[in-house]
C-alpha cells in the first residue's frame, strides 16, 4: 500500500487561468451572478411573450369598433368596456361565473372520497393504482373526453337507452322539460354543459386535495376521534381544515378553465352564449378584437382576485 | 373513524368517482367498431373494424397528425430548456422577486386557456405576425415551460446542494458538475417533464384555434369532426390513436420519476 | 513551519445572525484538530470557510500560508467528508473514488488504480463495483472517507462524519480515523458535537459557543482545565460552583469547576472533609457509581460524585463527608 502522503505534493495548486476554471471562480465568488445568467432566458420569455401578449389584450381592449365600417379604431376608449355593461353581456358573465361556481362546488364533492381515499387508505399497490386511475383520465386528451361525452348523452346515446331501459324514461324527460336549466337532449342542456365540466376538471381538483390530505398526520384524526369526536365531527373540524389549502389550489382550477372553457359548451349545450365562446367568436366571426379583448379581460381580473385571495391561505404550497 | 377500514360510503364514492373518471373514455373505443355512421345509436346496432382501414386511407388526417407531433416536438425542446434553466435558478438560494416568478411560471396554466390564446392573438394582431408553425410553437412553449419546471424543481429539491458541493470540493469546475453530476441526476427527471409537456401540447386546442391561423393541428381537426361531422367512427379511431399516444408518455413519466412521487399535484 | 489552516479574526454573517463571530486559531500541519460544541454554534460553519463553501464577511483564512480568499472549492488542496457523506447516487463506488482524477483528466486505467489503492485503505477491497445505495451505512462513510483521500489533499475537513453511525460501529471507526491520520501524516479537521468523541480522538479541541471560540488546547487541559461554565458543563460533567461557594471552599473569588470523579468520600470527621451531606440519589453507570448530595450549609445545593466501579456505594438517606486535593478545584472566569 502507497503512502498517498508521501508519493508527492498535493494537486491541483492553481492550473492555467482556463475559462472554465476562471468562470468557475467567478460563479463562487458573485453566486448571484450564475442565478441571474439561469434566470434570465425563461424570464425574458415569460416576459416578453407572455406578459407581453396580456399586455397587448388589454391594449385592444380600449380600442373600439367603428359601427358602420366594422374597422377598428386605435383610439384610446372606454367605450368598448361600456359595451360590456350592456344586458345580453352581463347575462354572459354572470351564466359564466355561475358554472364556474356549480362546477367548483361539485367537484369538491366528487373529488372528495377519492382524494381522502387514495391519501388515507391505498398502500402499496393500490395507492400506484390510484395514482394512475387520477393521472390518466387528467393527462388524457381534452377533445377526446368531451368527444365521449357528446357520445354519452347524445338523444339517441346510453343515457337515454339506460333511463328507457330501467322505465326512467319519463324522468328523463321531465328532468329536460324544466325552465332554463333543461333543453332538447342532455347533450343541448345546461346539464349536460355542467356534467361534461365536472367531469374533464374533476382530475385537478383532487390532485392537489388529496395532496393536501397526505400531509394531515393520521395520529391527528385518530387524537380527534380519541377526544370522543364522531366521524362527521373529525372531518369538518380537522380534515377539511386542514385538506383547505388543497381544496382552494384545486379550486383555482376549476373555476379558471370553466370560466374560459369555449369548447365544452359549444359542443354540448345550448345555444346560449359563455364567455369563452363570446371571446371566440367576437375576435372570429364577428371581428369585433376590441370586445373581445374587453371580454378576456374578466377572467383575468377575477382569477387574480382569486389568486391573491389563495396566496394568502396558502394554497400555493399545494401546487 | 379507526384507521385500518375505510368506512363503506368512502369506499363506495373512491370507486364510483374512479368509475365515472374512466367508462367513457373507454366508450370511444366501443363507437370506433360501430357499424353505424350517422348518429351515435347506443347499443351499436353491428361491429365491424372497417374504420380502421377508411381512417388511414383518409388523407385529410395526416397533415395535422405531422403538424402537431412537429409542433408537440418544438414546444416540449423549448420547454424542457426554459423550465430547466428556470428549476436550477429557484432551487438555489432565496433571492429577491423570487414569488413573484413562481407566480408568473404558473400564470399560463392557472389562467384560462382562451387568455393566452386571446393574447397571443392581440399580440400577433399588434405587431403584424403572420400565423406560422412558429406562432403556434410560442404559445404551447409558454404553458409547457411549468411542466418541465416542476418536474425539475421537485428533483433539484431531492438532491439538495451537496452533491454540487462534493463534486467542487474533488476538485470539479462548474461545468464538470454540471456534466457528470447535475445531469445525469436531473436526467429522469427531464425526462419525464418533456413527455409530458408533448402530450400536453399534441392534445392542446384552445390556445391553439387563436394562434393557428388556416393551419389544422390534429386536434383542430378532431374539433372541426365534432362540430360538423363526417363519418363518425373515423373520429373515434383518431381519438383512439390520441389516447395511446398521450397514455404512453404519461406512463413513461410515471415510472421514471418512481412512481410518480415527484409529478404528484404536478398541473397540467 | 508554516500552518496548515489560520483564521485571523474571521467573522461570518447570514443577515445579522453571526454564525462566525471574530474566530483567530492556527491549525499546524499534522494535527488531529477537532472543533467541538452544540449545534450552531459555528464550528461547520468554520469548516466550510475552509473548504471554501462560505466566503468570510470579516477576516482573512490562509492555508498553508496564501491566503484563500481568491481560491474556489475545487482548486483549494482540502477535501471533505461530508456529514450526509455526498456520494454520487449514480456511479459506481469505484467511479465515486476516481472522481478526483477524473475531473483532473488522469487516464482511466490509472485512476481506477488509485481508487482500488484507496479503498484497500479502508478496506473496502472488491467493492468497486457496487452502487453507494447497495452499500451499509459504515461501508459509505468509508467510501467518503476514500474519495477524499484519493486527492491526496494536505488538510482533509470531516464533517460530523461518525454522526450517523451506531454506537458500536462509531468506536470502531473513531480507533480507525485516528490511526489513518497518524500514518498518512495530513492535517485533520474534524467537526463533532459529541465531546467524547473529540477528547479521545484529537490533539487538541476548539470549544465553540454562539460563534466564538471559547477554549483551544489539548482534551486534558480542556477537561481538567475549563476556560468558563459553559466549558465545564459541555465536556463532561461538572460540579459548577459559583465565586461565593468556592470562596467559602478556600478557592479564588471566581467561578469554579470540581469534576464529579475528584471527589472522594471520607468517613465523617475525618480531617481531611471539607463538606459534609447527605446522599439523595444513587444512579449506577456500569463503569461506576454517580450519586447526588445534598450539601449542609446555606444556601443547601447538591453536588455530584463519581465513585469508581468496585468501590462501596452508600445507600441514599447516609452522612457522608466529602474531600478533595487542592487543583481539583479549577478556578474559572471571574464574576461579572
Amino acid at each position: 500500500m502507497t503512502d498517498p502522503a508521501a508519493s508527492g505534493s498535493a494537486p491541483g495548486s492553481a492550473p492555467g487561468a482556463g475559462l472554465s476554471e476562471r468562470l468557475t471562480a467567478l460563479f463562487w465568488r458573485r453566486p448571484g451572478l450564475l442565478v441571474a445568467l439561469l434566470i434570465t432566458p425563461p424570464l425574458l420569455w415569460l416576459g416578453v411573450v407572455y406578459i407581453g401578449s396580456l399586455a397587448a389584450l388589454l391594449w385592444q381592449s380600449f380600442y373600439s369598433i367603428d359601427e358602420f365600417s366594422g374597422a377598428i379604431v386605435k383610439e384610446f376608449t372606454l367605450k368598448t368596456y361600456a359595451e360590456l355593461g350592456l344586458q345580453q353581456n352581463i347575462d354572459i358573465i354572470v351564466r359564466t361565473v355561475l358554472m364556474a361556481a356549480a362546477v367548483t362546488v361539485a367537484s369538491v364533492i366528487l373529488a372528495f372520497p377519492i382524494a381522502f381515499f387514495a391519501a388515507r387508505y391505498a398502500r402499496g399497490r393500490w395507492k400506484a393504482f390510484f395514482y394512475l386511475g387520477i393521472m390518466l383520465p387528467l393527462w388524457s386528451s381534452y377533445l377526446v373526453k368531451v368527444y365521449a361525452w357528446k357520445l354519452i348523452l347524445a338523444k339517441e346515446g346510453i343515457v337515454t337507452w339506460a333511463a328507457n331501459g330501467i322505465g326512467a324514461g319519463p324522468l328523463l324527460d321531465g328532468v329536460l322539460a324544466l325552465p332554463v336549466i333543461g333543453g332538447g337532449s342532455l347533450s343541448t342542456s345546461y346539464i349536460g354543459t355542467f356534467l361534461v365540466f365536472v367531469y374533464v376538471w374533476l382530475p385537478y381538483m383532487i390532485l392537489p386535495m388529496q395532496a393536501a390530505l397526505e400531509r394531515v398526520p393520521t395520529s391527528m384524526i385518530e387524537a380527534s376521534a380519541d377526544l370522543g369526536a364522531g366521524g362527521l365531527r373529525t372531518l369538518r373540524s380537522v380534515i377539511l381544515p386542514l385538506a383547505a389549502p388543497g381544496i382552494i389550489a384545486g379550486s383555482i382550477f376549476t373555476f379558471s378553465l370553466t370560466l374560459g372553457d369555449y369548447i365544452i359548451p359549444q359542443i354540448i349545450g345550448s345555444s346560449r352564449y359563455f364567455i369563452g365562446q363570446a371571446v371566440y367568436s367576437l375576435q372570429g366571426t364577428a371581428g369585433n378584437v376590441p370586445l373581445a379583448a374587453a371580454f378576456a379581460v374578466i377572467p383575468i381580473v377575477i382569477m387574480l382576485v382569486y389568486l391573491t385571495i389563495a396566496r394568502r391561505m396558502g394554497a400555493f404550497d399545494a401546487l | 373513524m379507526r384507521s385500518d377500514r375505510p368506512p363503506f360510503a368512502l369506499t363506495l364514492g373512491a370507486v364510483g368517482g374512479l368509475l365515472f373518471l374512466h367508462l367513457p373514455i373507454l366508450l370511444i373505443f366501443l363507437y370506433a367498431f360501430t357499424t353505424e355512421e350517422k348518429s351515435y345509436q347506443f347499443p351499436p346496432p353491428g361491429l365491424t373494424t372497417e374504420w380502421f382501414a377508411v381512417a388511414w386511407n383518409r388523407e385529410d388526417i395526416w397533415p395535422p397528425l405531422w403538424l402537431s407531433l412537429r409542433v408537440a416536438a418544438m414546444s416540449s425542446a423549448m420547454a424542457l430548456i426554459l423550465g430547466t434553466l428556470c428549476a436550477a435558478a429557484m432551487s438555489r438560494a432565496k433571492f429577491f422577486g423570487r414569488d413573484s416568478i413562481s407566480l408568473l411560471i404558473i400564470l399560463p396554466i392557472a389562467l384560462p386557456g382562451i387568455i393566452t390564446g386571446m393574447s397571443l392573438r392581440s399580440a400577433f394582431a399588434l405587431g403584424g405576425i403572420p400565423f406560422s408553425t412558429w406562432t403556434i410553437v410560442l404559445g404551447h412553449a409558454t404553458f409547457c415551460i411549468v411542466i418541465v419546471y416542476n418536474n425539475a424543481v421537485a428533483r433539484f429539491r431531492r438532491l439538495g446542494p451537496s452533491l454540487s458541493e462534493a463534486s467542487a470540493d474533488l476538485g470539479a469546475t462548474a461545468f464538470q458538475t454540471f456534466r457528470h453530476v447535475i445531469l445525469p441526476n436531473l436526467g429522469t427527471a427531464l425526462l419525464a417533464g418533456g413527455m409530458l409537456a408533448f402530450a400536453l401540447s399534441f392534445d392542446e386546442v384552445i390556445v391553439t384555434t387563436f394562434t393557428a391561423g388556416q393551419q389544422k393541428t390534429l386536434p383542430i381537426w378532431m374539433l372541426d369532426e365534432l362540430v360538423r361531422p363526417r363519418q363518425r367512427p373515423v373520429t373515434n379511431v383518431v381519438a383512439i390513436v390520441v389516447v395511446v399516444a398521450t397514455f404512453l408518455p404519461i406512463l413513461g413519466a410515471y415510472l421514471l420519476t418512481e412512481r410518480g412521487t415527484e409529478t404528484a399535484g404536478g398541473g397540467k | 513551519m508554516t500552518p496548515a489552516v489560520e483564521f485571523s479574526h474571521v467573522s461570518r454573517l447570514f443577515g445579522t445572525v453571526r454564525a462566525v463571530d471574530d474566530v483567530s486559531l492556527t491549525i499546524p500541519e499534522g494535527e488531529f484538530f477537532a472543533m467541538l460544541g452544540p449545534s450552531g454554534s459555528g464550528k461547520t460553519t468554520c469548516l466550510r470557510l475552509i473548504s471554501g463553501f462560505e466566503l468570510p464577511t470579516g477576516g482573512e483564512i490562509r492555508i498553508f500560508g496564501a491566503p484563500s480568499g481568491d481560491v474556489p472549492p475545487n482548486q483549494r488542496q482540502v477535501n471533505t467528508v461530508f456529514q450526509d457523506y455526498a456520494l454520487f447516487p449514480h456511479m459506481s463506488v469505484r467511479d465515486n473514488v476516481a472522481y478526483g482524477p477524473m475531473v483532473k483528466g488522469v487516464p482511466k486505467a490509472k485512476r481506477h488504480a488509485l481508487a482500488e489503492e484507496m479503498l484497500a485503505l479502508v478496506h473496502l477491497d472488491g467493492f468497486g463495483d457496487r452502487k453507494p445505495a447497495q452499500l451499509s451505512g459504515g461501508q459509505r462513510q468509508r467510501v467518503a472517507l476514500a474519495r477524499a483521500l484519493v486527492n491526496q489533499p494536505r488538510v482533509l475537513l470531516l464533517d460530523e462524519p461518525l454522526g450517523a453511525l451506531d454506537l458500536k460501529l462509531r468506536e470502531a471507526m473513531q480507533d480507525e480515523l485516528k490511526s489513518l491520520q497518524q500514518r498518512l501524516g495530513i492535517t485533520f479537521v474534524f467537526v463533532t458535537h459529541d465531546q467524547g468523541e473529540a477528547l479521545s480522538m484529537a490533539d487538541r479541541v476548539a470549544v465553540f459557543d454562539q460563534g466564538r471560540i471559547i477554549q483551544v488546547g489539548s482534551p486534558s487541559e480542556i477537561y481538567e482545565r475549563p476556560a468558563t461554565r459553559f466549558v465545564a458543563d459541555f465536556v463532561g460533567s461538572s460540579n459548577v460552583l459559583s465565586p461565593a461557594e468556592a470562596r467559602a471552599l478556600g478557592g479564588a473569588d471566581r467561578w469554579a469547576s470540581l469534576r464529579p470523579e475528584a471527589i472522594r468520600l471520607l468517613l465523617p470527621h475525618d480531617p481531611a472533609a471539607r463538606l459534609s451531606g447527605r446522599v439523595t440519589t444513587v444512579r449506577y453507570l456500569g463503569a461506576g457509581t454517580r450519586i447526588g448530595i445534598e450539601v449542609e450549609g446555606r444556601p443547601a445545593r447538591e453536588l455530584a460524585v463519581l465513585i469508581p466501579a468496585g468501590q462501596p456505594v452508600p445507600a441514599p438517606g447516609t452522612m457522608v463527608a466529602l474531600g478533595w486535593a487542592d487543583p481539583a478545584l479549577h478556578p474559572m472566569e471571574a464574576a461579572e
